[in-house]
């Protein structure tokens, strides 16, 4: 009467059939066989953000979020804490990486038009990460409640007051009332594990989105042929842990023989609300949004234009009608994309250098271009292309 | 070279006594100059077993010390022997106090002082070196001394250091450069907290990823050599 033995794998299977999910998805899914290390990034992506959550649970067991004792609780980490100094160095040097690695991945989509029909998708939820991924670095960066801490705070919760009607009740709501006091610190510090534990969520549904559709390749067209595909496992597999291992020899580097590069030094000074820092600089992974915060003289309008630049990241699988995804084939494309990018490192230099004229015109230039590429050049381009696309058929 | 030199040390206590490395020197010029008016607010005693102080210089370094120690049962404030896991701290109970004594100023805490002041540790041996006696009819704002280094050629710290101020244990000749420089190592130390395990935990981990990253080199070219249809 009783069935046959099974064995454990196919008892479980049968009524969870996770593993055979698994064996789908990512031993056998089907990739492309022509991607090139471009591709490794998000990849890196995960890696640098499972890092960032294994460090955090262990930093956040030794800091205390109150404005008497939180300075002296990352010192206290630093310096007397079993290994303090490593794990915080891991999620400070972290922190960079994630933000070189997502740069590298949309860059990579961008040019490739990853974010096109039938992946929009994936580039949506794309940008929900970074959303996350930007508050969740802005909230942390608070916390050790150094002199950059405190006055970078200052500075965008000084932008958030001038939005008219709901900017000054949001900004006092969010901050308990006190401005930027013990109540703001604790709620910034429960909101950093939230939003960094909910990252997690998006990032399945992103990587679930890109299993339904399969990833895009260096041409954008799509794969017919059985030979153009291999299975992920065992060519994945290695390609990204090669990939990953270099990836982790750069991160190494940094944490171990240049661990000032990864932080300002004036943030090694305890926030003092009397004392203005001579200049008030972002990390580098802020810098271009600070850079076009500057670069126009009003407030309200230099807040919605560094919003903006990436909500009309939102509209680009719209605003970019051409039928042809990769940058490869589309001559224009190959002239204007790269000058973004190009654009994009100008404003990032623009963040970190003290206010002058020349660095102000810079920065004028680039966020001028950055709108006249999304808003003008793309969606004319595109429709050229399928003009003469169309011209071709008859 | 260092690690070479705590291993001696080991080896030999009785040389230990006399041996000394810039930075145990430098601890010594802190301990009996800086740290009448300068703060270790975030290094403890037990810190300095890094920089090869024996666990009994340990522990009667921070015994000189009394701390507050809260309430007695009248109300009265307490104190206590300082112990190895109390941090070094300030010599004033306030920073209120610490500006009284020092003409409005506040002397900066010296636990990241090399990462924070503008130029570093050289900057800071630079101005201890820099007192001179003024030119004739030069004047200065009250409650400043005449140094070369600052900007505005003043400073409102007094010229701290004197040749022969100090014994070295060492028998070091302590003069002003000499007690500058050591001083200088001191707090470097202190302000690149494990600098010396980072970058031995480094070296280890940078030749574990490169050999790895070799291994994966060959691996993965070992798997796409069955691929041999050229890609488009
Ligand atoms: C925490 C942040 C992120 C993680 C962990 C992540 C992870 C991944 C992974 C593992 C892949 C597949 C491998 C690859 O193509 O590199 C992928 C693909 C993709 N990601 Fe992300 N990603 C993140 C953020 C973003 C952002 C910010 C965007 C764009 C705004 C984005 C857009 C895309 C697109 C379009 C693809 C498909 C690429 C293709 O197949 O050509 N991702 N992501």
């Amino acid at each position: 009467m009783t069935e046959r033995p099974q064995s454990v794998s196919t008892w479980l299977n049968t009524r969870l059939p996770i593993l055979s999910a698994f064996r789908r998805e990512y031993v056998e899914f089907s990739m492309p066989r022509n991607l090139n290390y471009l591709w490794n990034f998000g990849a890196f992506a995960v890696v640098s953000l499972t890092l960032l959550i294994l460090s955090g649970i262990f930093l956040a067991l030794n800091y205390t979020p109150t404005l008497a004792d939180a300075f002296s609780s990352v010192e206290t980490i630093d310096r007397q804490v079993a290994s303090g100094w490593l794990i915080r160095s891991v999620h400070m040097g972290g922190v960079s990486m994630l933000f070189a690695a997502l740069y590298v991945h949309i860059a990579r989509s961008l040019y490739y038009g990853s974010y096109k029909a039938p992946r929009e998708l994936v580039w949506l939820t794309g940008l929900g990460l970074l959303l996350l991924v930007m508050i969740t670095a802005f909230a942390g960066y608070v916390l050790p409640w150094g002199q950059m801490s405190y006055w970078g705070a200052t500075v965008v919760v000084n932008a958030v007051n001038t939005v008219p009607l709901v900017g000054k009740p949001l900004a006092s709501w969010l901050l308990g009332g006190e401005g930027l006091g013990n109540v703001a610190l604790h709620r910034l510090f429960v909101l950093h594990f939230v939003t960094a534990f909910s990252i997690i969520g998006v990032i399945v549904l992103h990587v679930a989105t890109l299993h339904v559709t399969g990833s895009n390749n260096p041409t954008g067209k799509d794969l017919t042929e059985p030979d153009q595909t291999v299975p992920f496992h065992p060519y994945y597999t290695t390609k990204d842990g090669l990939g990953l291992c270099l990836f982790l020899l750069v991160y190494a580097a940094l944490i171990f023989f240049a661990p000032d590069f990864l932080t300002l030094s004036d943030n090694y000074v305890q926030a003092n609300p009397l004392i203005t820092p001579s200049d008030i600089t972002p990390e580098w992974y802020f810098a271009p949004f600070y850079a076009i915060l500057r670069a126009v003289p009003s407030k309200l309008g230099g807040l919605i234009l560094a919003t903006g630049s990436i909500v009309i990241l939102f509209a680009l699988p719209w605003l970019d009608s051409s039928t042809i995804r990769s940058a490869r084939f589309r001559p224009w494309l190959r002239v204007a994309l790269p000058l973004l990018f190009l654009a994009f490192l100008a404003l990032g230099l623009a963040g970190m250098s003290p206010p002058s004229p020349f660095w102000l015109w810079i920065s004028r230039a680039a966020v001028a271009y950055w709108y006249v590429y999304f808003l003008g050049l793309l969606p004319m381009i595109a429709r050229r292309e399928q003009a003469s696309r169309r011209k071709e058929h008859f | 070279m260092r690690r070479l030199f705590i291993a001696s040390m080991l080896a030999f206590p009785a040389f230990a006594a006399h041996a000394s490395t810039p930075e145990q020197r430098g601890l010594e010029v802190f301990r009996q100059v800086c740290s009448s008016c300068h703060s270790l607010n975030h290094v403890t005693y037990a810190d300095l077993g890094e920089l090869g102080l024996s666990v009994s210089d340990i522990k009667a370094y921070a015994a000189q010390h009394e701390i507050p120690d809260g309430l007695d049962d009248d109300g009265d404030p307490k104190t206590r022997p300082a112990h190895p896991s109390d941090v070094i701290g300030s010599p004033y109970l306030t920073a209120g106090m610490a500006r009284m004594a020092n003409h409005g100023g506040l002397p900066p805490d010296f636990s990241r002082l090399a990462m924070t002041q503008k130029g570093g540790i050289r900057r800071i041996i630079d101005i201890l070196v820099s007192y001179t006696s003024p030119p004739e009819g030069k004047k200065l704002p009250p409650g400043s001394y005449y140094n070369t280094a600052m900007p505005h050629l003043h400073i409102a710290m007094p010229p701290p250091l004197h040749d022969g101020q100090i014994k070295y244990t060492d028998g070091t000749n302590p003069t002003v450069p000499q007690m500058a420089h050591d001083v200088g190592a001191f707090l470097s130390w202190a302000g690149h907290p494990h600098l010396h395990t980072r970058h031995r935990t480094g070296l280890f981990v940078l030749s574990y990823l490169a050999i790895l990253s070799g291994f994966l080199f060959v691996l993965k070219r070992r798997v796409w050599a069955k691929q041999t249809k050229k890609l488009p």
